[in-house]
């Protein structure tokens, strides 16, 4: 402290006497300028802790021959990536992480689109319809998975019942790779279709009524006017709900592992064909080859296909109708607010 | 000017943080000092033990015992125990470990108290001898685990089936129609021939497993590798011709297909779907699990076709993170000891490794209420001193892993026997590179 009052300029008296207002309002000038970021260090302290860390020390074991339970772990370079790279069943477990994020998650989003506009409108008793959309994800999904699981069993399944019933065959919804993939996606599409309903729902009700009334004047239909005013102007929430589900699909674990079951399902079927790939990570991590370092070099691809699928993501969506509209509708509330 | 208090709102927001996060990471209960000690034993399947635990805490008033994970699957029990064991935190005071796992264990024993510091080589008696070696490392100067039971092998069927079928029900006629793989063969097909609406055995994968531990056992006693630690898949004949008799067995259409250990493997069990299972004791437990008590006296226990033979069997272990090393080595030398090995037979069947317990009348002459009073001790017992185990080598479990999923996609169709055996050969390589 000294040094600071040191370096100011020579006190008269008169200012000497002011010091303690000075310093009180140095104080508050300080407490304005950093306490924001007393604020939001905790944020950052938790994920320092359980983000960043992690995730760079992920890459250092992937950098090294690990082995879950050895002593020593010998640091091995690139040779996990470019073995990784080389390994069909790691690009098969890829293949079939988007297939399935792909099969889930464009009906999905497209259900909950045309649920929220359903919601939307005058309905009798609508806040009972609005709560029981979101009811499928208070579920568990150990128990949605386990609940799917038995309904697509093969022999005593309720879904191959059915289809017996109207004379179509047995499907083995678990040695088939497409049959399964459906199976795991009507499983997302279950948990998460009223989720993304109520999040679309919020948004639309954002969207000012005077839009849909002067389109009426103008003799716009329902349909004209959900695509050309309700889809523009929810579109930072498609994105919005596009990206999570982006990164909730292609970290697909639980449901796809649950499905399986008996002897080592973490194997997602008898030829892999369901496996996703943090399935394919845990297999290597874990049981039963306990190879670290494997594991954490399949962790780091998974986040690098997360982060280009996100970006394909919201340059495909900007391109579709350009990103300027919504924007430009704000601002038009806004000034009409006024 | 500011830096000095920069420096201090970091710091305060870092205590700040800290402190939020301690008190967040305090939320265990420790046990209060000087009350009784908790041990934590963890377990899968059915070992057998709660009566033993009564008795051992009556016995000890200052030790508690508390289980977990009976009724498990192995396979989700194997990667659990293995990740406490890398974190050094987790897992319980006595663990149970199956012999497939222990060889990867031995690999990395500095996670395990060396049982021979604790008086334990004066137990080496108490163990058939080859189970007692199992435990050891390959140097032989640390045991790890004690021996719990064997998997001498018989074969389960359902009289009520074989009786639909016309076929002999009582267990010694039935122990006649199979001397061979060949006969066991002969006779699915004549029940298959009868149209019971059930299937003549579960899975291809358990028999294929029973199969080639029975013939790598009176073979070279070695499967997947050699003593050697090679790979051997592709060149050992027992490993071949387990698979030429399990490809004969599904082409002949006896398996239910029904994916062992899956959900429909359980619901099969209950709805009689199944005429035999290849049956180690330990799979006696099982059966009288998954079929439940509506299935009890429906259930008889015959020879196994071919000769003899070892599946599983498991070992306790005490973890060196262990808190308690001293009261839970005492605790698995209790259950381990032919007493306790006595208790886990009579209470869930598992098959003693201990000689003096094999020996004891209450497993030599005892008898299976629920599969028809069956003498269990004559059929497990009497050839379990006999027993030729199988050496299995460091991958063992991911290399099995491989070879029972090649045999899988055949018996769904999925692959024809030759390209099965070819992935099973280039799988199990590769994980075995891994």
């Amino acid at each position: 402290m000294s040094v600071q009052l040191d370096a100011r300029p020579p006190a008269t008296p008169a200012a000497r006497r002011t010091a303690r207002p000075g310093r009180a309002f140095r104080l508050s000038r300080l407490d304005e300028k950093y306490s924001p970021y007393l604020y939001i260090a905790p944020f950052f302290l938790l994920f320092g802790v359980f983000g960043a860390y992690p995730l760079a020390y992920t890459f250092w074991v992937s950098l090294h021959d690990w082995d879950l339970l050895g002593a020593e772990h010998p640091f091995v370079g690139a040779e996990n990536y470019s073995r990784l790279l080389a390994d069909a069943d790691f690009w098969h477990s890829v293949v079939n992480t988007l297939g399935i994020f792909v099969i889930s998650t464009v009906p999905q989003l497209l259900a909950a689109l045309w649920l929220a506009s359903l919601l939307n409108r005058r309905l009798r008793a609508r806040t009972t319809w609005r709560m029981a959309v979101l009811v499928p994800n208070v579920t568990s999904t150990a128990a949605v998975a386990i609940v799917f699981g038995v309904l697509f069993g093969r022999q005593f399944g309720m879904i191959n019942w059915l289809l017996d019933l109207v004379g179509v065959g047995a499907i083995d919804w678990k040695a088939n790779r497409f049959a399964s993939w459906v199976a795991i996606s009507a499983m997302v599409d279950w948990r998460w279709t009223g989720y993304n309903a109520l999040i679309f729902l919020a948004a639309m009700q954002a969207i000012p009524g005077d839009l849909y009334e002067s389109s009426a004047i103008d003799g716009a239909s329902r349909t004209r006017q959900f695509w050309s005013i309700t889809v523009p102007l929810l579109k930072p929430t498609i994105i919005f709900a596009v990206i999570v589900s982006t990164i909730g699909g292609l970290q697909l674990f639980t449901e796809p592992r649950l499905f399986h079951s008996g002897t080592n399902p973490i194997r997602g079927g008898p030829l892999r064909e369901s496996q996703t790939m943090t399935m394919y990570m845990f297999e290597n991590a874990f049981a039963p080859h306990y190879n670290f370092g494997y594991g954490s070099a399949v962790a780091w691809l998974l986040f690098a296909l997360i982060a280009i699928v996100a970006a394909i993501n919201v340059v495909v969506l900007r391109r579709l109708g350009g990103t300027d509209r919504p924007a430009r509708a704000r601002r038009v509330r806004k000034e009409r607010s006024r | 000017m500011g830096v000095f208090p920069r420096r201090r709102l970091a710091a305060m927001a870092l205590v700040a943080a800290t402190a939020l996060l301690t008190t967040a990471g305090c939320g265990g209960n420790e046990p209060a000092e000087g009350g009784p000690v908790t041990l934590t034993v963890d377990v899968f399947g059915q070992m057998g033990y709660e009566e033993l635990y009564q008795e051992y805490m009556a016995a000890h008033p200052d030790v508690k015992i508390v289980e977990r994970g009976t009724g498990g699957n192995l396979d989700e029990y194997s990667p659990k125990l293995t990740q406490w064991l890398a974190a050094g935190k987790g897992a319980g005071d006595v663990v149970a470990i199956e012999e497939g796992l222990l060889v990867e264990y031995k690999a990395n024993p500095q996670n395990f108290v060396n049982l021979l510091d604790h008086g334990a080589a004066d137990l080496k008696g108490n163990f058939l001898d080859w189970k007692w070696n199992q435990g050891l490392t390959a140097d032989g100067k640390q045991l790890i685990g004690l021996g719990t039971d064997v998997g001498g092998m018989a074969m389960c069927y359902r009289k009520d089936l074989f009786a639909k079928a016309g076929l002999p029900t009582g267990r010694d006629e039935v122990s006649k129609l199979w001397p061979t793989w060949q006969d066991y063969v002969a006779t699915g097909e004549k029940f298959k021939a009868a149209n019971t609406g059930a299937s003549f055995l579960d899975a291809a994968t358990n028999i294929f497993n029973t199969i080639v531990l029975q013939t790598a056992g009176n073979a070279q006693g070695y499967h997947y590798y050699d003593t050697g630690n090679n790979l051997v898949v592709d060149s050992n004949p027992a490993v071949k011709q387990a698979w030429d008799t399990t490809m004969d067995i599904i082409d002949s259409g006896l398996s239910g297909k029904y994916g062992s250990w899956s959900e429909e493997w359980v619901s099969a069990f209950k709805q009689a779907k199944f005429a035999t299972i290849a049956c180690p004791a330990w799979m006696t437990g099982v059966i009288e699990g998954n079929a439940g008590p509506a299935a009890k006296g429906k259930w008889d226990i015959a020879q196994v076709p071919g000769n003899g033979g070892n599946w599983g069997g498991s070992f306790l272990a005490v973890p060196k993170q262990s808190k308690h090393q001293a009261e839970a080595i005492a605790l698995a030398k209790f259950l381990t000891s032919a007493k306790g090995q006595i208790g886990a037979f009579k209470a869930k069947g598992p098959l003693p490794s201990n000689p003096q317990a094999l020996d004891d009348p209450a497993v030599a002459d005892s008898k299976s209420a629920y599969f028809s009073d069956a003498p269990v001790g004559k059929i497990f017992a009497a050839g379990a001193k006999s027993l030729k185990p199988v050496y299995m080598g460091p991958k063992n479990q991911a290399v099995r892993t491989e070879v029972e999923n090649a045999v899988r996609t055949v018996e769904l169709g999925q692959r024809n026997p030759g390209q099965g055996w070819t992935d099973a050969v280039d799988n199990a390589k590769k994980a075995a590179a891994k």
